[in-house]
């Protein structure tokens, strides 16, 4: 994918900080806004893809390996399997929620019906929703940065 | 009419009617159904997961192993693409 023109490089260069704002706050309020990891992480993926229509794969290839990309996919799914591990070790059974109820880290519970949104809340649900986030940011910019690259060097084959 | 097109004309009457027995058997629409599940999480999800966000809730905790299982497909996914583009990436 070759890059496009000055006009559309600079838009994407204003549009991007905001996408990958929006993106990690749908991540990081999973627990109390709609959305989550899995949303959240297609939102910056889209971001970063629009980088890449921008600028071409060449470029941003340069700037960030998809191996690079891997690394991180796996450390979030071990990052998560890992929370599953713990709370077999600190709760009782697989995936229990054993940060509920300790006043610190994510452990403040709610009061019963509507209530105003407290970020501190959710146990382990928070920490999933990261760990969910970086495995779909990076799985999903790996997808489209190396097909992307691989349709540029094939027609460069051609040529 | 040859015994096969018998066959597949017995074989599709009983599958039309099966399907049309469905469709009258079907729940109303519109008419609540009655259910414990979502009745209970709905009352339990803030004590017991400490989460506002009921369908997080459900989705990271109560039903953790459908995300697990959905992670692994995405890392499927991406593990497949990745090796098969590796050749044309590889300098």
């Amino acid at each position: 994918m070759t890059k496009m023109s000055r006009i559309v490089q600079t838009i994407t260069s204003i549009m991007f900080p905001f996408a990958m704002i929006y993106g990690l706050y749908v991540i990081a309020h999973g627990h109390l806004t709609p959305g989550g990891g899995f949303q959240g992480g297609a939102i910056v993926a889209s971001a970063c893809a629009m980088i890449l229509v921008a600028f071409g794969s060449k470029w941003t290839m340069e700037k960030i390996k998809e191996k690079h990309l891997s690394i991180f996919e796996s450390v979030g799914a071990l990052c998560f399997i890992g929370l599953a591990f713990f709370g077999l070790i600190f709760g009782s059974v697989f995936f229990s929620n054993y940060l509920v109820g300790n006043e610190m880290l994510f452990g403040v519970i709610p009061m019963a019906g509507s209530t105003a949104a407290d970020f501190n809340t959710g146990g382990v649900i928070p920490l999933m929703n990261f760990a969910v986030g970086l495995k779909v940011i990076a799985g999903l910019f790996a997808i489209v940065l190396v097909m992307a690259y691989a349709t540029t060097k094939l027609r460069e084959g051609k040529k | 009419m040859s015994k096969r097109n018998m066959i597949a004309a017995v074989f599709f009457g009983i599958v039309a009617g099966i399907f049309v027995m469905s469709a009258l058997l079907m729940h109303p629409f519109g008419e609540l159904d009655e259910s414990a599940m979502d009745d209970y999480i709905i009352e339990n999800t803030q004590e017991e997961t400490g989460a506002n966000n009921g369908v997080t809730a459900v989705v990271f905790d109560y039903r953790g192993f459908d995300t697990l299982g959905e992670a692994t497909v995405l890392f499927t996914a991406v593990a497949g693409v990745i090796l098969v583009f590796r050749r044309l990436h590889d300098d």
